[in-house]
């Protein structure tokens, strides 16, 4: 059997699958924009004042 | 071991007739409870008088609603043995067996761990505690302790799914006032009402669960006394949070029509025998249940439209 032929098992689970693959990837989309929005924020850059000086 | 023995001999132990879909996981968290913790999660916050980044309300509200998914899924682990037995919940992801208990453990665990984590770096620590208290409080308090031990399960249980306007209120500002209590006493007290008129319909579910449901316990005329106290009680809270600083016009326009027909709905079930109901098929209590879904929202949308109209001078009473 090759290696790269798939497994009956990915087909039957390829909807569960997608399903946390989708998850995963709006998750870290959400994370991103989190992330922009607290490095963009005012306590952030006070934050950052504040340890340079 | 080879690549294919592995498939042939590990993977294939499932049937597909069994396999969970990403939907069974997904109906372990709840969505309908979950969508009333969005909703009153929302209002909270937005009610609260410090403005959010509509990002990091996005994400409050997200890990918040994922927190209360965490618990229905800990809830379902738990009480397994119960839903197999109630009509109402045989259909469920655990007792259908798509879903195996422990899938269901480690599902609400990693996610209760999660959302905790995720609000307290989105928002503030004092909101991810809070969290973390309210999950706790369903699971173990709730779930664990009083549900099957005691007819006022409901009552002291209801406190778990009050918290979520609390928790949106405190992502925002970081503290806590009076108001944000309002709205924790306002679903707090709306729940007694609301579950027993289901169990006063769904009696069969738990006797043969062994749930001790107060129409178990204390019998259904108790419980049709005990629906009429609450709501008075509730319709005076109600009508009072009208004078709040969350309060206004539009909020005690809709208490005052919301809370006379609720009022009137709990005096028609308690005025009711048995009989009475046997013979319509249990219709006013039926509706009265249909109709605390309504009130709840409406409460809820009346308190989340003055705080939308207060920025333009029309929200609240000034």
């Amino acid at each position: 059997m090759s290696l790269r032929k798939s497994h009956e098992l990915h087909q039957r689970r390829f909807g569960r699958n997608l399903g946390v693959g989708l998850t995963l990837a709006a998750f870290i989309v959400i994370i991103f924009g989190l992330t922009i929005v607290k490095v963009s924020g005012t306590d952030f850059g006070m934050a950052m004042e504040e340890t340079q000086n | 071991m080879s690549d294919a023995s592995i498939n042939a001999s590990t993977l294939t132990a499932k049937a597909p007739a069994d396999e969970a879909s990403f939907g069974d996981y997904f109906a372990l968290l709840k969505p309908r409870v979950m969508s009333l913790v969005v909703f009153t999660a929302l209002v909270g916050l937005i009610a609260a008088p410090v403005p959010v980044h509509p990002i990091v309300g996005f994400c409050a509200i997200l890990f918040i609603a994922i927190g209360g998914g965490a618990s229905g899924a800990l809830n379902m682990w738990w009480d397994a043995d119960i839903d197999k037995v109630m009509k109402r919940t045989k259909g469920r992801p655990i007792p259908s067996g798509k879903v195996e208990e422990g899938e269901a453990l480690a599902l609400g665990l990693a996610l209760s761990g999660l959302s905790v984590i995720m609000l307290g770096l989105a928002t503030n620590w004092f909101a991810g505690a809070f969290l973390g208290f309210t999950i706790f409080f369903y699971v173990v308090v709730y779930t664990m302790w009083l549900k099957r031990s005691t007819p006022q399960n409901i009552v002291i249980g209801g406190a778990a799914g009050a918290f979520p306007p609390v928790i949106g209120w405190v992502a925002a500002t970081g503290s806590m006032t009076l108001e944000p209590w309002l709205m924790f006493a306002l679903t707090f007290m709306w729940t007694p009402p609301h579950f027993w008129a289901l169990a006063l319909f769904m009696r069969s579910d738990y006797d043969d669960a062994g749930v001790p449901m107060l129409t178990v316990t204390h019998g259904r005329r108790a419980t049709r006394t005990h629906i009429l106290i609450y709501t008075a009680l509730l319709a005076l809270l109600a009508v009072g949070t009208s004078f709040s600083g969350i309060g206004g016009p539009i909020y005690l326009t809709v208490a005052v029509v919301m809370n006379a027909l609720f009022l009137r709905g709990a005096w028609a079930i308690s005025r009711r025998t048995e009989d009475d109901s046997e013979a319509d098929n249990f219709k006013v209590e039926r509706s009265f249940f249909k109709l605390s879904l309504l009130y709840l929202f409406l409460h809820f949308g009346a308190i989340l439209v003055e705080a939308l109209l207060k920025p333009y001078g029309l929200g609240g009473w000034s």
